[in-house]
């Protein structure tokens, strides 16, 4: 009878142990798996092409990411314009401000909004933000617009994010010892001077892992980017024109992949695109935030 | 002077607060005021009829029968794998070692990737295997997509428990696994959150079943038939230049939101309810 | 003085770069309550971890020497670890009930090693509440969450359910620190019992209880076993000037 224990024991060691090793190497073989599929494109057009050039003319095998890429940064950028003060702002004063009562009712709100999945962002979006943009905004700007736009794009993203900013500021913010606001508010300075000269510059690292963190996401998130961004592929000139991100690109293209020669293999090299910049963002970040956990405890 | 800077942000803080908060209440405001005119009891209960994408009869019941497939296939799935996963590194690798790190730097990592990622490498493995879009590769791509999730939840329940738990049981002589299964029943309340927020990115999640799942009118009965879900049910409909079957999207929607709401607001009411009986 | 249950020799122990025991040798005699004091952070619980090999789970531990049980030295890598745990009881410093009802936490060590027949450990449950006198208080509840009991009736829990496996020696690392004055009393009268029939070590650092307790008393100060002895030795006279100065509160 012992004996079985102890060697049940072992057995399932060794069987927990191969598990994980697989599961970590899910992320080497997505990354090989896309590599794989990219190959036929790559070997075609050299990468400087691929990124820098707007020709997109599959039948030609030309594939010119320029415009999606930059579509991709332009509401990333909007969306993080729009998310990061919102978001510092109110980490700041759930965590240094506001009573008890308040953090019990607002976190769980966030954490609700968290829980929305994004088709359901962008079916608001176009019923809330669209209009909004092509009715109210865009007239005081700009000629004509059809309310898809990279504008609509940020903002439908930027709410996605709030939740994900949040949390990581406040966690950061909680990493910082009570003795160091103690000893700034004993030397006579106001709350808003110790969060200001203290708390900002002490989590200064954990709050630019956060915003790369965010950023990722930005990146990556697709359907409900899809749904207002206007599906244009063009290099915007301004934020009412429509762009075309990299991730709505994969999406809307699925059905035609296999029929047109190399489109499938550019679909996937988009993928990496995507892949690589997003683990390579995640892992510099995380590894951030480790050290900086490691360093309170 | 300091003053009046410090209450110019007190004011700004308060107000960027309530704007968050209330774009939860605006989103769903929107979604019920637009979606709930247009639920009705067959919209629920029934499958499309022929004509059903321009106007006629019919309801999204291949949609939620195919999104609750998936989602339960894939947190089954993905249970059967994390679990043993967390076990490992929090009872047989020693603790706070390179492995350990190494392995919840990696499911941080896999947790970043987006769906569509997830859905492209479904759809390449799908391809390379031979297989056509079906009920079975939705679920092996969801599963993929939630296996960090699931991981990092579970994780983070089971390093809550006092070392001493597993102390205790080592002291009678118990070995390893008769430690992690003790572990496991102490942190029962955090694994269910885990499962229950799990369960809820799994059923909203378009890009992953894109390619995948495929879609179709009927309830698949096999593993290998394709397999419709709620949000490209509501993507596919709200394109339809049709207005009966874009208001049918938005009723799609409030079922998938209602959805998602009641399964956040059980993870809130389990995770309260079964940490009352913790030490 | 009676055998030696417990035999160490030339202990040192090694994590990471600390070296927390050095040369530790040590005798723990049969039968006897024997008290290991001093000051908080020198190495007490430790050491009392080395004996049962529950350092093992720690990360970088290096053990060197030889600590025998009965002769036999745990740490030979021959040696079975889940063999040599039951040999000890463990009381931790709060009391860590399993997640289950009072019956299935005394009938849990049981049960993992194979008894699963029900009239005996009815019986076995009844015996071991009895013997830290629980019985009485929760005979009617056995099936009741033993998180339902009162932090010293959870820790006497413990020490039964530490008992079920039959131990010959009971480790107790300040058992009574989380405790209110009655329970703390409840729990040392029980360890004045139990002596007639395990031997019996604990780490406390309040010299009160080990005056109270202890036939034999070490006194540990940072990693190095200053002095051992039998109660009367080491509290009224002492030879080393270390223990001195702790004994009669000079040192804290």
């Amino acid at each position: 009878m012992k004996k079985y224990r102890l060697l049940k024991d072992k057995l399932l060691s060794k069987a927990f142990l191969t598990l994980t090793l697989l599961s970590i190497l899910i992320v080497v073989m997505v990354g090989v798996g896309l590599y794989y599929k990219s190959i036929p494109i790559l070997e075609k057009n050299t990468l400087s092409k691929l990124l820098f050039s707007s020709e997109w003319k599959p039948f030609n095998e030309q594939f010119g990411f320029y415009p999606y890429i930059i579509g991709t940064l332009w509401i990333t950028g909007i969306a993080l314009l729009i998310a990061l003060p919102l978001s510092l702002l109110t980490a700041i004063f759930l965590s240094e401000y506001a009573p008890l009562r308040i953090r019990k009712l607002v976190i769980p709100l966030i954490e609700l909004l968290s829980g929305i999945p994004p088709i359901i962002f962008g079916v608001w979006g176009v019923l809330v933000v669209i209009p909004l943009i092509q009715d109210h905004i865009a007239p005081h700007f700009v000629e004509f617009t059809t309310g898809y736009s990279v504008l609509a794009g940020g903002i439908v993203l930027s709410i996605m994010i709030f939740p994900l900013l949040i949390s990581i500021l406040m966690e950061i913010f909680d990493n910082v010892p009570q003795e160091l606001r103690d000893a700034s508010l004993s030397l006579g300075a106001t709350k808003w001077q110790t969060v200001k000269k203290v708390l900002l510059r002490k989590s200064s690292s954990g709050i630019i892992a956060a915003v790369v963190l965010a950023v990722s996401r930005a990146f990556g998130e697709t359907i409900a980017v899809l749904m207002v961004c206007g599906n244009f592929a063009q290099v915007p000139h301004s934020v009412f024109d429509s762009c075309y991100p990299l991730p709505a690109l994969i999406a809307n293209n699925y059905g035609e992949m296999m029929s047109i020669p190399l489109y499938d293999s550019a679909l996937m090299f988009t993928a990496l695109l995507l892949f690589v910049i997003i683990v390579l963002f995640n892992t510099v970040s995380r590894i951030i935030l480790f050290r900086i956990e490691k360093s309170t405890t | 002077m300091r003053k009046i800077e410090e209450n110019i942000f007190k004011v700004l803080m308060v107000i960027s607060t309530l704007i968050i908060t209330s774009t939860l209440f605006l989103i769903l405001y929107t979604i019920f005021s637009k979606g709930l005119g247009s639920l009705n009891w067959d919209m629920v209960s029934k499958i499309p009829e022929g004509g059903f994408y321009i106007g006629k009869g019919g309801g999204i019941l291949n949609a939620i029968i195919g999104s609750i497939y998936i989602t339960l296939g894939s947190t089954l799935l993905g249970l059967l794998i994390s679990i043993p996963i967390v076990i490992y590194i929090n009872v047989y690798a020693t603790k706070n070692s390179l492995f350990t790190n190494i392995t919840r730097l990696t499911f941080d990592i896999l947790f970043g990737i987006p769906s569509i990622v997830y859905g492209a490498f479904g759809f390449t493995i799908m391809v390379y295997m031979g297989m056509k879009t079906s009920l079975l590769a939705g679920i092996v791509t969801v599963t993929l997509l939630i296996i960090p999730i699931l991981v990092r939840a579970i994780d983070e329940a089971v390093r809550v428990v006092p070392e001493e738990m597993g102390h205790a049981v080592y002291a009678l002589g118990g070995t390893r696994w008769e430690a992690a299964k003790i572990i496991l029943r102490q942190s029962t309340a955090g694994i269910v959150t885990a499962i229950l927020l799990s369960f809820g990115r799994a059923i909203g999640d378009a890009a992953c079943v894109l390619f995948t799942a495929g879609f179709t009118d009927s309830i698949p009965t096999s593993l290998n038939q394709p397999a419709a879900t709620l949000p490209l049910s509501i993507f596919f409909q709200l394109s339809s230049p049709i207005p009966e079957v874009q208001n049918r999207a938005y009723a799609a929607t409030v079922v998938l939101t209602l959805i998602v709401l009641v399964i956040s607001v059980a993870a809130k009411v389990v995770s309260k309810k079964l940490s009352k009986n913790k030490i | 003085m009676s055998q030696s249950h417990i035999s160490i020799k030339n202990l040192n122990v090694y994590i990471g770069e600390n070296h927390i025991l050095k040369n530790i040798n040590l005798e723990l005699p049969d039968k006897k309550v024997i008290s290991l004091i001093g000051p908080s952070g020198c190495g007490k619980t430790t050491l009392l971890k080395t004996m049962n090999r529950l350092l093992d789970r720690q990360a970088d531990v290096r053990v060197e020497g030889e600590v025998l049980v009965d002769g036999e030295n745990i740490y030979d890598p021959m040696v079975e670890v889940t063999h040599i745990r039951k040999k000890m009881g463990l009381l931790s410093q709060r009391p860590f009930p399993l997640p289950m009802n009072i019956y299935d936490n005394i009938a849990y060590g049981q049960r993992i090693h194979g008894n699963t027949n029900k009239k005996e450990l009815d019986a076995l449950v009844e015996k071991y509440l009895r013997d830290v006198n629980l019985w009485d208080e929760v005979k009617d509840r056995l099936k009741s969450p033993a998180t339902r009991l009162s932090i010293g009736q959870q820790q006497r829990l413990c020490l039964a359910r530490g008992l079920s496996v039959s131990p010959e020696i009971i480790l107790g690392d300040e058992p009574t620190s989380a405790l209110d004055p009655i329970s703390t009393k409840h729990i040392e009268e029980l360890f004045l019992q139990l002596k007639d029939h395990y031997t019996i070590v604990l780490v406390t650092h309040i010299l009160r209880q080990a005056r109270r307790v202890s036939d034999y008393i070490g006194f540990v100060y940072m990693g190095e076993l200053v002095e051992f002895g039998t109660a009367d030795q080491i509290l009224n006279h002492p030879k080393e000037q270390l223990t001195k100065d702790y004994v009669f509160g000079a040192l804290s």
